[in-house]
């Protein structure tokens, strides 16, 4: 590490500023953070239990596993489909929604960025992370747009 | 293996093996991902998109399962991240576009010869006497450069980034690497921030960490959309690779930098093995 700790005052000066604003961004979205976490593994952990619980063969015997591994066995893919699936109590349903609070974690860590640079008046990173948030968005579009052309 | 068990099994099992895998990955700056795709594809015989999306989900819950452990010891660098994302995000995107058209065996062997080389630019570093960062406008402008409390050393470090540019174009090559395998391309991303932009290990991993969750995210939505996300398999692997993680990243703080290196230095290798066999085989 060599000097890595030494104090070095024209740094030190650059710096204070930047970080003392940054740290209560970090803190804030390190909590949203985990909350988001824990809720979609509480679903998915539930979700995973009703499934075996709707399925008891699939503790009692191996019939179900080469369907699984092959994606054979039925789960929404679909928002109409997903709707339905929660309406009837599905355990697959209740888990992919669990995965749908996960994936949406950090667009909204990025969401919330953006306002806390523009409380601080920090215009370039409200810019900075816009982009990010405009890419993410960008990014779902196409994986629809590539859903309908490929015809599911 | 595991061809002949009930599905309860195989399911524990995949768990067992995120649960590992989300520590080494925590502990490295990796997603998990790495470690997991070779073991659902390879050892159980899991269709490779479905491993590929189960991957970055466990890459998300991974990355904002740590991220908040790494953030209260101030090791994460928000600003750096915010910056990067805009490359990896991009390249999450291109990634997705361009799986669609080239043969995956010539990324798995690209992948593994970079890997490769990753390990052993890193190595050579570890030996040698770190020189001054040269000095980078653009970092000045953006205030991208920071400090953090080593309990290790047990004083305060600050440092200064570095070719914040080439970081930006080597972030976007990472998210392309995620895009198309389904990682959360850790790795790429500490060694660029390491080398390139000369962070401290331990900021590099933890910066990481925090942008590689965003990464999966653009990656993510794209299979979602496609149906490739299998909850059977993706659920075990999210709930066993976060509470590997949160583990993992209890303890990033007090290890030696040196440690970090070392460790990380055979993982790099072992990937980069693993990758090109994969590629050659295919």
């Amino acid at each position: 590490m060599g000097n890595g700790c030494d104090m070095n005052g024209d740094v030190e000066k650059n710096v204070d500023k930047g970080l003392a604003t940054v740290e209560r961004v970090e803190l804030l979205i390190s909590c949203l953070l985990r909350i988001g976490v824990i809720t979609s593994m509480v679903i998915v952990f539930a979700g995973t239990v009703l499934t075996f619980v709707h399925h008891p063969h699939y503790v009692r015997d191996g019939g179900g596993l080469a369907g699984i591994k092959a994606g054979r066995v039925d789960w929404p893919r679909s928002m109409e489909q997903e709707m339905t699936g929660l309406k009837q109590g599905r355990g697959n349903a209740l888990v992919v929604l669990g995965l749908v609070v996960l994936i949406a974690t950090p667009v909204l860590r990025v969401g919330v960025s953006i306002l806390i640079f523009a409380y601080q008046r920090d215009g370039v990173f409200v810019a900075i992370t816009a982009l990010v948030l405009a890419l993410l968005l960008i990014s779902f579009v196409l994986g629809r747009a590539h859903h309908l052309v490929a015809g599911g | 293996m595991l061809d002949h068990t009930t599905p309860l099994i195989f399911a524990l099992f995949i768990f067992g093996c995120s649960l590992v895998a989300g520590f080494l990955g925590s502990l490295l700056g990796l997603g998990g991902g790495i470690i997991i795709v070779p073991v659902l594809t390879l050892v159980l015989g899991v269709d490779f998109r479905y491993a590929a999306g189960a991957s970055l989900v466990s890459v998300i819950a991974t990355s904002s399962g740590a991220a908040a452990a790494y953030v209260k010891e101030h090791l994460t660098n928000l600003r750096v991240a915010m910056f990067l994302e805009i490359g990896t995000t991009a390249g999450a995107i291109t990634g997705g576009l361009i799986a669609g058209i080239i043969q995956p065996r010539w990324l798995y062997v690209l992948f593994g010869l970079m890997l490769a080389y990753s390990a052993v630019a890193m190595f050579q570093k570890g030996r040698h006497v770190q020189g001054e960062a040269p000095r980078d406008r653009w970092a000045d402008r953006l205030r991208l450069h920071g400090k953090y409390y080593d309990e290790a050393e047990g004083c305060e470090v600050s440092y200064r980034v570095a070719h914040s540019w080439t970081g930006l174009g080597l972030m976007y090559v990472a998210g392309i690497v995620s895009g198309l395998l389904g990682i959360g391309s850790g790795a790429l991303k500490v060694t660029a921030m390491d080398l390139a932009m000369r962070l401290p290990i331990k900021v590099s991993s933890a910066t990481s960490n925090f942008m590689i969750g965003v990464t999966a995210a653009a990656s993510a939505g794209v299979y979602f959309a496609r149906g490739d996300i299998n909850p059977f398999i993706a659920a075990p692997v999210a709930l066993g690779v976060l509470i590997g993680a949160t583990a993992g990243s209890k303890m990033l703080g007090r290890l030696k930098s040196g440690a970090v290196r070392a460790v990380f230095l055979v993982v790099l290798i072992y990937i980069a093995g693993n990758m090109l066999y994969k590629g050659w085989h295919s």
